[in-house]
């Protein structure tokens, strides 16, 4: 799972409200190389939430010296779209689980692929 | 699909149909691999996304990652999402580039609003009309569905479904959920004269409503669209016939070449030599 779908996903268990961010618990991480593409990268980055995103590169160990805060006029500066990209589409978490916020509800990662599926008495 | 014991959906709930062995056919049958890709291509067509600009793009059902490939192709970043294990190791397997998410379309699409430039489905959807368990509604799961994606598209985004809908019932009850969860849009069928090559797909926009776009093969269906009779007074001279043409005659040829056509096959186009007669010295 990228961290860009993490950034993305929420709980949708029955009855929460927000469920947002999601909590990382990784065991496996890895890093593969993804072409870099600045054009998406600027277009993606206003549609992030970007304190979510920092805590959960913060977690882990690649936050890539990424600012707390978003930096203005981050469309020109390469360097800092080249350090987005890498924390968006290159690290990946393999095994873990995603934990809501709210509930507690654990969803596992297994192979890169998180379980969102529910139980009948969480629809 | 013309007999109902053919259908997949009538034998097994998703996760259990799409096992070891079907999941492999979608990586191994080059006939399937085919048709899924066609089919997304018409399916990204009809997205009408805006030229040379990366998008981010949803795949509901993305299997084995047929469809995706399609989309990574033409230069977009999607996340897939499907019910089936068996499918999505296989979609591991040939190292898709998008990211894969196992999920159920009828729990609802977890993602915040606004996140998708698009959504695409190829042969999903008519899943969600059975009830696999006792719990289950279609009615209920189609809405929560529709109704989680619209929120997860950006305003203006479109949806695209391919569909293989067992009767006209099921189809109008995906529509008029679709239509409840606030989506406008609709049916755009491909190849109407055509058993074999007819697709349906579900267009559905998302806040901006536009002009639903034709399906291929039907421009010629307007021309007779008219509610009167033609050519009444004709209509007993050729009784027996049926209004057919005598057969090897040039009328007979080009009425056989339009209605080819309108099953979308290739065919020569028509020019002075259609039909024409040889000479008798040959």
């Amino acid at each position: 799972m990228k961290l860009l779908t993490h950034n993305m996903l929420t709980s949708h268990v029955k009855g929460i409200t927000k469920g947002y961010p999601l909590l990382i618990k990784a065991t496996e991480v890895k890093v593969s190389e993804v072409e870099f593409n600045p054009e998406f990268v600027s277009r993606m980055i206003p549609k992030l939430e970007w304190a979510a995103l920092v805590q959960a590169a913060e977690g882990l160990g690649h936050l890539n010296d990424l600012p707390v805060e978003l930096v203005p006029d981050f469309e020109k500066n390469e360097d800092f779209l080249r350090r987005v990209h890498r924390v968006l589409l290159e690290v990946e978490v393999v095994e873990g689980c995603l934990r809501c916020p709210e509930s507690g509800r654990e969803f596992p990662i297994s192979r890169g692929i998180p379980n969102m599926l529910l139980n009948e008495d969480e629809v | 699909m013309s007999s109902n014991s053919r259908r997949p959906e009538h034998t097994a709930p998703p996760e259990v149909f799409y096992n070891e062995e079907e999941a492999r056919k979608y990586s191994q049958n080059s006939r399937m691999i085919e048709i899924q890709s066609q089919m997304s291509e018409r399916a990204v067509e009809l997205l009408n996304l805006p030229e040379d600009q990366p998008c981010f793009l949803l795949d509901v059902g993305c299997g084995s990652g047929l469809s995706g490939d399609y989309l990574s192709e033409e230069g977009h970043f999607w996340l897939g999402v499907d019910i089936s294990t068996a499918m999505l190791d296989v979609a591991l397997d040939r190292e898709v580039e998008g990211d894969l998410i196992l999920g159920d379309m009828g729990h609802g699409m977890p993602f915040r609003p606004g996140t998708f430039d698009g959504c695409i489905s190829i042969s999903a959807l008519q899943w969600l009309c059975n009830a696999d368990k006792k719990s289950y509604s279609p009615p209920k799961r189609l809405y929560t569905f529709f109704s989680t994606l619209y929120s997860s598209l950006a305003r203006g985004a479109r949806a695209i479904f391919q569909i293989y809908p067992e009767n006209s019932e099921q189809l109008e009850l995906i529509t008029a959920q679709a239509m409840k969860a606030g989506f406008t849009g609709g049916m755009v069928v491909d190849y109407p004269n055509s058993t074999k090559a007819k697709k349906l797909f579900l267009c559905l926009f998302a806040g901006v409503s536009g002009v639903l776009p034709k399906g291929l093969g039907s421009e010629t269906l307007d021309r007779g669209a008219s509610n009167q009779v033609q050519y009444s007074g004709q209509r007993c001279r050729y009784k027996n016939m049926k209004g057919k043409s005598a057969k090897k005659g040039k009328d007979w040829i080009l009425e056989k070449k339009e209605r080819r056509r309108r099953q979308g096959r290739e065919v020569r186009a028509d020019t002075k030599y259609t039909g024409r007669k040889r000479k008798p010295r040959f």
